[in-house]
């Protein structure tokens, strides 16, 4: 009876315990390091400030003045969010096709070429350094450049969010099953038409489901790049908070949650018309 | 054919060893030699991880070999810049035993990528938005009772249906040697049997070459003209279907570990199917 019970006994547990374990006491240090401490929320002071400020924000605003010119911001905000997304995606289509292994022809009977590995690896790099600079910092160097207004904040979309789209469309490109794919090169087929009729349909759906999201990323992204002065939604939210005017901020975020919202929806047909 | 492999065997093979799968420890094939006509029909047979799938792998030069030679038409593929082998590569066919179907696309797309060596980019796009050569798939899938499936999606085929789209996307395809592997593996005694006729019939009608593996020994003794039958990876028998006899069969399929390993010789590999292949 005992032996069995032995023998029943997970091997991976012990291990798998002692990784969380380690992981916890990583993790404390870092707490302690940034002054993360909850109590401060819980302070009597300065619960009172947000609570004046949150019970400003009952009704929201909705005159038709402060609606006409909020319905402007958010188009505005979901046009940069839209342009800036369009740009990135023309720049990270041909980059992940570039980057990502699922392609490669050499790769299909031994271990990939080295001068193949080093292009891939070598796109790979120029999306790093395309994602690693956050949209904030393109947009007020272009803010710079370009002065202000929604220019900036398309192009510091367009930049970012192009690391973020090829990086990942290559990744979930190589994730993907890739026998299909396979199949196709090794019998002939072109890269793009190996791309087209195997990899594509493989994982459509994900790419699609994924592009949404990063455009509703792209949303909020554009709320933020408006305080540093791309205009839109984020303009707006920056002079009502600057004034105290919680009524016209809760009308804001509403609309920021009606925005994310209406996003998931999309997403969500999309992926049902995909099956 | 304009190349210098007219007259040349479609298939060549001296002492080939290879792996199982590009990467995989171990070898498959162990000093293979084959010589295949073109237009020629030959079956292999061979019990599980005697090297089938290894030497249909080789043909298609989806694995580089670790010894010994591959010719095909004449020429070996691996002396051949990129572009070369990538047209020598649409000459070749091979249908793995899983069909290799991505489960959202239409049987009718699946079918005809059979084709895209011989289609331009432009032409494949087309292919995909309103496909012109449907009655060529429509043909292929009819020739193995698959008529009325051409406008379904993959995934909402039978493991049996599956195979046969698989083996319709060989029958379009302009290759001139067929590597058919276990083309009958998901499919009933007499569907196999029609499927296997289908697929020999238009290789002989066109001139094509077929190396078809087969676990079905009593269909490739029926059927085909010529047997090769491998055991742990080297060639034991090698000639018509009637000089097979029940005695060889018998030690042909005599368990899987082979009784005639030399001392000093590494114990064959046990999987010998490659990853990509056992989903």
């Amino acid at each position: 009876m005992r032996s069995t019970a032995a023998a029943q006994r997970d091997p991976a547990r012990l291990r798998r315990v002692s990784l969380l374990l380690m992981a916890a006491v990583l993790a404390w240090p870092l707490l302690v390091w940034t002054e993360f401490n909850p109590a401060t929320l819980a302070d009597a002071r300065s619960l009172g400030a947000t609570w004046k400020f949150i019970s400003d924000f009952v009704p929201p605003r909705h005159d038709a003045d402060f609606l006409a010119e909020l319905l402007r911001a958010t188009w505005r905000t979901v046009a940069i969010a839209t342009a800036g997304l369009a740009l990135a995606w023309l720049a990270a289509v041909p980059l992940a096709l570039l980057a990502t292994s699922r392609l490669s022809v050499s790769a299909l009977a031994a271990p990939m070429g080295a001068w193949p590995a080093a292009c891939r690896q070598a796109v790979r790099w120029v999306l790093v350094v395309l994602r690693s600079i956050p949209e904030l910092v393109w947009a007020l160097l272009f803010v710079r450049v370009v002065g202000l207004g929604p220019t900036a904040g398309v192009l510091a979309i367009a930049i970012t969010y192009g690391g973020m789209l090829g990086k990942v469309y290559a990744d979930i490109l190589e994730s993907s099953d890739g026998v299909s794919t396979q199949a196709l090169l090794r019998n002939g087929s072109g890269r793009l038409q190996a791309l087209c009729f195997g990899a594509l349909p493989e994982c459509a759906g994900e790419l699609v489901s994924y592009t949404v999201y990063r455009w509703e990323c792209a949303i909020r992204s554009s709320v933020v790049l408006g305080f540093v002065g791309a205009g839109g939604l984020g303009q707006l939210l920056d002079s009502a908070a600057k004034m105290f005017a919680g009524q016209e901020v809760s009308a804001i975020l509403l609309v920021f949650i009606a925005l994310v919202w209406l996003s998931d929806r999309l997403s969500a047909v999309l992926r049902r018309v995909m099956g | 054919m304009k190349d210098v492999g007219a007259a040349a065997p479609a298939v060549e093979l001296r002492a080939l060893s290879a792996p199982a799968a590009p990467g995989v420890p171990g070898l498959a094939l162990r000093g293979l030699d084959l010589r295949i006509a073109a237009g020629e029909q030959v079956a292999v047979i061979g019990a599980s991880g005697a090297g089938k799938t290894s030497l249909l792998m080789a043909l298609a030069c989806a694995v580089r070999p670790a010894g010994g030679s591959v010719s095909l038409f004449g020429r070996d593929p691996w002396a051949m810049p990129a572009r070369e082998l990538r047209r020598l590569r649409g000459r070749l066919f091979l249908a793995p035993q899983v069909p290799p179907l991505p489960p959202r696309q239409r049987v009718v797309t699946a079918v005809l990528a059979g084709r895209l060596p011989a289609m331009g980019l432009l032409q494949s796009l087309r292919t995909l938005w309103s496909p012109r050569d449907a009655a060529l798939a429509q043909a292929a899938l009819a020739q193995l009772g698959l008529a009325d499936k051409l406008w379904l999606r993959v995934d909402r085929l039978s493991g049996g249906e599956r195979q046969r789209v698989g083996l319709a996307r060989a029958l379009v395809s302009q290759a001139s040697l067929w590597l058919v592997d276990e083309p009958l593996s998901a499919l009933d005694p007499t569907r196999a049997r029609g499927v296997i006729d289908a697929l020999l019939g238009a290789a002989r009608r066109d001139g094509r070459t077929l190396v078809c593996s087969l676990h079905q020994v009593d269909v490739a003794r029926e059927r085909f003209e010529r047997i090769v039958a491998l055991r742990a990876g080297v060639c034991v028998y090698d000639g018509p279907a009637a000089g097979l006899d029940d005695a060889a069969l018998r030690e042909l399929y005599a368990g899987e570990v082979p009784v005639a390993s030399e001392p000093g010789d590494p114990s064959p590999p046990i999987n010998l199917l490659p990853e990509s292949m056992c989903r």
